[in-house]
């Protein structure tokens, strides 16, 4: 009885959204502007996130060695700062490697590049350029390398100068530009869905008001809690899975006409790419995010009229 | 069958549906109820259904307090009760077919009973060839039989129809009379409330009349008397 009972729930509730069909139509479109909603916010959060990635990836600290200092006492240095847990990647450039990469800077710089010529000798020095896995950490790592002393084996300091100082008010910036995205983000995200699923609930609601009547005689011919509200939440769930099948249609010609767009205004994102490239995933959230938005809401809806 | 011991409906100081009601229903039995607008035949019926509960005293059918019955066991009483409404109360989007075939699916039924048993119960009711017609594309005579065809397609042992006739023209009334009086010849109990002198009088039954929430009369044999 209990296979029968769920057939005839789900043969009474595709029924119930067939005949009703304008308003079917109504609550898949509503419905549909939620899931919509939901897939841009999805979008929004890889252009802001890959955004953020990229201000945080600018954010480092250079170590500026002294010309005398050996390359193997800052290669055990940079060997020390690299056990350093807040330290994700340590990068070294050899004392020749910035003088090439200066006299590139400068190559249209007569006057310096004659002055090099003059001295000779290269006078410049290494560079370890280190970056924190997170912003916050910049501090303490600074810290950390004021306090410990990198010298030589004549016990000469082998570091010249930190950068860290100069830049540290344009990192706190930046550090309180991407911890305020990223919460703004997320609760622009919370707000939006919040009241997506608020205006399809209503939708929904007042779907289920229209019948309200034919619950009651549904109750007085003696139907059980499941036999009345099995078909609307069958009906809700079929809402949900229309508007999900619509709401991915829409994205492919969308992501596709503005996928060269956000590629140019942000950050190389190809909206198009990342849509096809996660299709399975962003798939199967829209359209399980309809069908339990939409069987919960009609869950709700008829609980309503079953309390008394 | 069904038995009123002393039962009270109060809804506020001055609104009393139902005061000390005291009557018993044997089975088979044929009962009109009348009475003037709010004289409480409807809270009486509702009584039966569950559908209220009383203030004081107690409803029984079948020797069960209806009112002490839980939500699953007053599922299982009203299957055991037809029901027929003034304004049919038919399911908008399911054709005359299907609204009497819920009744069926309600009650537990199986495909192969709700295929032999609703053509059977639609040709009762002279509606054979409308069975896929919505209650939208009935006349309100044809509404009600479909409702009346509902409330009878389980076989249940109590018939409860609230002013069936107040819609219908005279033929139509004289049909639907008809058929309850078959339906409570095949020994199905009946209780039936109404305003139409008519249907009383030519009845001939049992009838309870009812005056600001008491039964005053009970005539084994009455005729309509206000």
């Amino acid at each position: 009885m209990f296979w029968t009972t769920i057939k005839r729930i789900i043969r009474s509730g595709f029924i119930q959204f067939w005949r009703s069909s304008f308003v079917s139509l109504s609550s898949i479109l509503v419905m549909f502007v939620t899931l919509f909603v939901i897939g841009s916010l999805m979008f929004s959060s890889v252009i802001l996130n890959v955004a953020l990635e990229q201000i945080k990836d600018k954010v480092d600290i250079n170590i500026y060695f002294a010309s005398t200092a050996q390359e193997s006492d800052i290669l055990a240095a940079k060997e020390s700062i690299s056990k350093l847990p807040e330290v994700a990647q340590v990068n070294y450039s050899s004392k020749e490697q910035v003088l090439v990469a200066f006299k590139d800077r400068h190559q249209n710089d007569s006057t310096i590049l004659q002055s090099l010529d003059e001295i000779g000798d290269n006078p410049l020095g290494a560079i370890l350029n280190l970056k924190a896995k997170d912003p916050d950490q910049y501090e303490s790592i600074f810290n950390y390398l004021k306090d410990q002393s990198f010298v030589s084996k004549e016990g000469i300091s082998i570091i010249d100068k930190i950068n860290y100082t100069d830049t540290k008010a344009a990192i706190d910036k930046l550090t309180r530009f991407i911890r305020a995205g990223e919460r703004l983000g997320l609760i622009f995200t919370c707000v939006m869905i919040g009241l997506s699923i608020v205006i399809t609930f209503n939708t929904i609601r007042l779907a289920i008001y229209v019948s309200r009547e034919e619950i009651s005689v549904m109750r007085l011919v003696g139907a059980s809690n499941i036999y009345i509200r099995g078909p609307f939440v069958v009906v809700g769930m079929l809402y949900g899975l229309f508007a999900g099948l619509l709401t991915v249609g829409v994205f492919y010609p969308l992501t596709y006409w503005i996928g060269k767009l956000t590629e140019n205004f942000f950050a190389g994102v190809n909206l198009y790419s990342y849509y096809i490239a996660n299709f399975t995933q962003i798939f199967s959230i829209i359209m399980l995010s309809g069908i339990f938005v939409g069987a919960l809401s009609s869950y709700l809806a008829v609980r309503k009229y079953l309390t008394n | 069958m069904i038995h009123f011991d002393k039962v009270s409906k109060i809804y506020g100081a001055n609104s009393v549906a139902l005061d000390d009601v005291s009557f018993s229903i044997s089975p088979k039995e044929f009962v009109s109820v009348v009475g003037h607008s709010g004289a409480g035949k409807t809270t009486l019926l509702k009584m039966i259904l569950a559908e209220d509960r009383p203030t004081s005293g107690g409803v029984f059918f079948h020797s069960a307090n209806v009112n002490k019955l839980r939500r699953k066991d007053i599922n299982t009483l009203r299957r055991k009760i037809g029901v027929v409404f003034q304004d049919f109360r038919l399911l908008p989007n399911k054709t005359a077919y299907e609204n009497i075939a819920f009744a069926m699916e309600v009650a537990g039924r199986t495909d192969e009973e709700i295929a032999a048993d609703v053509p059977h119960v639609l040709q009762l009711v002279d509606l054979g060839n409308k069975s896929h017609n919505f209650p939208s594309q009935l006349s309100g005579g044809e509404r009600q039989r479909v409702a009346i065809a509902r409330a009878i397609v389980n076989q249940p042992d109590l018939i409860i129809a609230d002013e069936p006739t107040g819609n219908l023209d005279p033929i139509s009334t004289y049909e639907v009379v008809q058929i309850f009086k078959k339906i409570n010849d095949l020994g199905t109990t009946i209780v039936l409330t109404t305003h139409n002198k008519g249907v009383i009088d030519n009845l001939g039954r049992r009838v309870l009349t009812m005056e600001r929430g008491r039964v005053i009369r009970d005539d084994q044999e009455g005729r309509y008397v206000l």
